[in-house]
């Protein structure tokens, strides 16, 4: 099996356990006409896996770099057919996530949307309007479809609760590093590793904190209690501001070796 | 009896639609919030003090007048039910003074409100003014120049009024950004929706905070109509607030409920079912769940979604839910000024536009029809006359 087809967890378990830590770059789907070449170039600078964001017209936990990204992508007629489609045209050696809102999947149909996903060579997706409570439903379609469900736990979240969201959890945990919208900032939030620490007391599965982790320094930092990082606006700007493929894919080998050096 | 206009389930769905679809940031708050208005709603101290503000304060009861010369002129009775003369002009105030007494009862010194026309701005600063909390209001940039007079009175009453310019640049743009707000200050926060919209508890709460407006105006007409009940009963919808309150005060008589979107912003009329702003409900979307954009001549009513009892109460057939166009809005405008005196707001305006159109036809002649006059029309004066001209 190779690693894009291999379940999104085992594939983070082996990594994780043999001392890696964790690296998921995020680019939005759509976002500019190179945005493909741009997964490929996050994806070999030292990705584990990839965050694909299916652009929605009303990204309530994005803040203005996502919500620019999902704007500019959306008026390019980017669809959630069309960024599967590229998705499942490309050789990339990574699993693949993606990242939308509850609407884009409830309007094309729960199964038909898993399915989609499936097809198109992904192996998870993290809503994250989807909370615990109302996850039911599309849990059953995409375990049907081999598609992991990555749930989110918060720096509000009560412990008990944390526990259940990580029992439902697939894939990894996406530990929310900071209370606010997805974007970057000056420093890593103390949350961070308070996320991280709860998450590691009720489950051994992997979790990676993103939000609010933006440079390299941040990404090592986040990796000290957490098996891994999320980032994601610190690379769409660059993609906006016009670095390109090459700027995004040299940005993420510099996170790569912010997180080696820190744990060599 | 049935519990039509009771409470939602557990989760918060009235029938398939309502719910919690929120980030798990967010949902520590939605539960706290649920908890503390079950608490406070239970509370006889609570409802005493909510009460004698809304009377003391905000001129309640308002009262229900009798439309001679429209009756006439429409060959049906009109009663209206007169939101415009409460404080700040609109229905607004009761559920701004609830959420502001809950905030207080939770320890949250701030508020945020999300306003299109700008009457739940304008409310939830008259009640921060009033209990001595700050106030951001987010407000979509056009909204702000068509209402630019209700912006001046949010600032002068000390709120901060922040333009929107994301998406559509309107209501629902400016409901995201008030969410996104909340999010990263939820620990000091209330939210303060201004609407029966958005993730439980605020559907059911808003309008239990709102049903004030049908349970005075039940009492108002019986004593009106010897003892009976209007015919129909009919009240503007965006979100749907001001009908959630007055329908709520007559869901268990034989009236003939009647909701009015704007043509433009039609959910129940043109919408599918679909997940926005943390509830499922109807909502105005294209083929693959992007959510449209309504169109009106009214900021309040310019919102793509629709509260989820609304939704539920039309798809079981209790309610109805009508449409009215800007023409015969402006037209319903005029009508009610020149007949009676009252100018209303763009918003029942549609309410009034429907009756006008459906009076002798699908509202037989002689028959008894409340509709809810939910605000005043100042604030539409200056659009009005360029649209008019």
């Amino acid at each position: 099996m190779t690693p894009r087809t291999a379940p999104l967890e085992s594939h983070l378990r082996d990594r994780r356990d043999a001392g890696r830590k964790l690296l998921v770059p995020y680019v939005t789907g759509g976002m500019g006409p190179d945005w493909i070449e741009a997964v490929h170039a996050v994806a070999d600078a030292g990705a584990d896996a990839v965050e694909i964001g299916i652009p929605f017209s009303d990204p309530m936990i994005d803040g203005p770099t996502i919500q620019e990204a999902s704007l500019r992508a959306l008026q390019r007629g980017t669809t959630p057919t069309s960024v599967l489609d590229a998705l499942a045209r490309s050789d990339l050696a990574v699993p693949l996530c993606v990242m939308t809102y509850y609407n884009i999947v409830f309007r094309a149909g729960l199964r038909r949307f898993a399915r989609s996903l499936a097809d198109a060579g992904v192996a998870g997706a993290i809503i994250p309007d989807l909370p615990l409570e109302e996850c039911g439903e599309w849990c059953v379609e995409a375990d049907a479809a081999g598609i992991a469900t990555v749930l989110l736990v918060a720096p509000s979240t009560p412990p008990a609760r944390a526990g259940a969201i990580c029992e439902r959890s697939r894939g990894f945990v996406y530990g929310v590093g900071v209370m606010g919208v997805t974007g970057e900032r000056a420093a890593l939030a103390a949350t961070a590793s308070d996320v991280a620490k709860m998450v590691r007391t009720v489950t051994d599965r992997p979790v990676c904190i993103g939000i609010g982790v933006s440079t390299p320094d941040q990404a090592a930092q986040a990796c000290v209690e957490a098996d891994g990082v999320v980032v994601g606006s610190a690379i769409v700007r660059r993609l906006l501001d016009g670095h390109g493929p090459e700027g995004a894919g040299e940005f993420v080998a510099s996170l790569r070796a912010g997180i080696d050096d820190a744990t060599a | 009896m049935s519990s039509l206009m009771g409470e939602p389930s557990a989760t918060g769905r009235f029938g398939e639609f309502g719910g919690r679809f929120v980030p798990e940031s967010l949902m520590p708050a939605c539960l706290e919030l649920e908890v503390a208005f079950r608490a406070a709603w239970a509370d006889p101290a609570f409802h005493a003090e909510f009460t004698a503000i809304l009377r003391d304060y905000g001129g309640r009861p308002t009262p229900v007048t009798e439309c001679r010369r429209l009756s006439e002129r429409l060959g049906v009775r009109v009663l209206l039910k007169r939101e415009d003369l409460a404080h700040t002009g609109s229905h607004k105030l009761n559920n701004v003074i609830g959420q502001t007494l809950l905030a207080r009862r939770m320890g949250k010194g701030r508020l945020i409100a999300e306003t299109g026309a700008g009457q739940h701005g304008v409310a939830a600063a008259t009640a921060a003014a009033l209990f001595g909390m700050n106030c951001v209001v987010y407000m979509g940039e056009v909204d702000t120049e068509r209402q630019e007079l209700n912006v001046f009175r949010m600032e002068l009453l000390g709120a901060e009024v922040r333009p929107v310019r994301g998406g559509s640049r309107t209501l629902k743009d400016a409901v995201n950004e008030a969410l996104r707000d909340w999010v990263a200050n939820v620990a000091d926060t209330h939210y303060c929706l201004g609407s029966v919209m958005g993730p439980h508890p605020y559907p059911w709460m808003v309008r239990e905070l709102q049903r004030v407006v049908g349970d005075e105006a039940r009492q108002q007409c019986r004593a009106l109509l010897d003892g009976q009940d209007p015919d129909w009963v009919v009240a503007c919808i965006g979100g749907g607030s001001n009908a959630a309150g007055t329908f709520a005060g007559f869901v268990d008589t034989g009236a003939v409920l009647v909701g009015v979107e704007a043509a433009g912003g039609a959910a129940v009329g043109r919408g599918v079912p679909g997940v926005v702003h943390g509830m499922m409900s109807y909502v105005l979307q294209d083929e693959v769940g992007q959510i449209a954009e309504a169109h009106s001549i009214s900021a309040g009513l310019d919102y793509p979604g629709i509260g989820p009892e609304h939704a539920h109460l039309s798809s079981i057939g209790r309610t109805r839910y009508e449409q009215a166009g800007d023409d015969e809005v402006l037209a319903a405008f005029r009508l009610l000024s020149e007949t009676e005196g009252i100018i209303p707001a763009l918003e029942p305006a549609h309410a009034l536009a429907w009756l006008a159109r459906e009076a002798g036809r699908s509202v037989p002649a002689g028959a008894t029809v409340l509709v809810t006059l939910s605000g005043r029309g100042d604030k539409d004066v200056a659009q009005v006359r360029e649209l008019l001209r």
